[in-house]
């Protein structure tokens, strides 16, 4: 890999996002089942399955989580937001018994993410969510770090698709330092490479001429 | 917002407020990707070189050039001010040199090539050389030669 040059806004850790990274604006793109507390006038073309004008107490929608924490506030006023099915109690003990089993992509592929997200809506069981999560990572941990360091050239896809995006950064890491020192002991670093970023600018160039 | 409030047609607020935060999404998803371009942009400047092709030159706004130029100089004059008299070039030797001369292969014609002492190289497609290893760092990594290890 040579492009080291590139560095893009990475997604933030915790309960806070970074306004400039994209994974974070990915994130924040996914729906939550909510409950509108108070009304909204002349928003009701946002609600398709009624056709009213206005959006009534008590309509249950889901709204991606970026209205949903735009619109949120503690005194309670104006959304209820629903835990999503992974978040609750049922799910959270099996991540408590056996976090290794769980295919995390499939949970949504923003598990750890979107679970931080949720603590801002002060559900009373934020505490057990947080427990949660922190436990999930560490027992998924030990896992990934190792094949991540340990399985050069080999087909990782099987345990890779059931991680989650933050793992699958993880992952990647390790993977690349990996490929570094192999790289290095073979002597293959001081040897000069074309830019992957000219290589890929290149090729788009070639479509573009032919559209 | 305030008019609502004072009018008396406080029930609109929260229609409002969604309407807003609507508008401050879009802010935040062209701001991102008005930076992640410069990112971008500015990882040009050190893999490719200063001076940017025309395929590239071509996708680039205005401003995206003038931010280029700008940058360009500040690299430039950073450069300058680093060792000594003359300067360090700190895009050069990315990778740690092992050797004054390399040898190249020529991946598309490029023309003729002078090298210091004056002599001119013919870069025709498939040519093998054995060159400076400064003067070939920037046309290996444009993708216009080769280093060809044994």
């Amino acid at each position: 890999m040579d492009t080291h040059s590139y560095l893009p806004v990475q997604p933030g850790v915790g309960m806070e996002e970074n306004f400039l990274s994209l994974d974070d604006i990915l994130l924040s793109h996914e729906r939550l089942p909510i409950r509108a507390d108070i009304a909204f006038p002349r928003l009701g073309f946002l609600e398709k399955s009624s056709d009213t004008q206005d959006i009534a107490e008590g309509t249950k929608m889901e709204l991606p989580l970026w209205l949903s924490k735009g619109l949120y506030e503690r005194k309670r006023r104006v959304l209820s937001v629903e835990l999503p099915k992974v978040y609750r109690e049922g799910w959270r003990t099996v991540f408590n018994a056996d976090p290794n089993v769980v295919d995390l992509h499939k949970m949504g592929p923003y598990y750890y993410s979107l679970g931080s997200q949720m603590l801002h809506f002060d559900s009373p069981e934020n505490p057990d969510i947080a427990q949660t999560l922190l436990q999930t990572f560490i027992g998924r941990f030990r896992r990934t770090m190792d094949s991540s360091q340990n399985a050069y050239n080999e087909d990782m896809s099987a345990l890779v698709e059931r991680l989650d995006s933050l793992e699958k950064g993880l992952f990647r890491s390790g993977q690349s330092g990996l490929n570094s020192f192999q790289s290095w002991e073979k002597g293959q670093a001081t040897q000069l490479t074309a830019s992957s970023l000219v290589l890929n600018y290149r090729k788009r160039k070639i479509t573009d001429i032919q559209s | 917002c305030n008019e609502a409030k004072s009018e008396g047609r406080a029930e609109l607020i929260p229609s409002i407020k969604l309407r807003h935060c609507c508008l401050l999404r879009n802010q935040r998803c062209v701001t991102a990707y008005l930076y992640d371009r410069l990112l971008r942009i500015r990882a040009l400047r050190w893999e490719y070189g200063s001076v940017l092709p025309p395929n590239i030159r071509f996708h680039m706004c205005a401003e995206e050039l003038q931010w280029f130029g700008q940058y360009k100089k500040s690299l430039a004059s950073f450069m300058r001010s680093l060792g000594g008299e003359e300067g360090l070039d700190i895009t050069q030797d990315m990778k740690p040199p092992k050797s004054l001369y390399i040898e190249v292969r020529c991946l598309k014609d490029h023309g003729e090539f002078e090298i210091d002492d004056g002599t001119v190289i013919l870069l025709k497609k498939n040519s093998q050389h054995f060159l400076p290893r400064w003067k070939c760092e920037q046309l290996i990594r444009q993708g216009v030669l080769e280093h060809v290890v044994s």
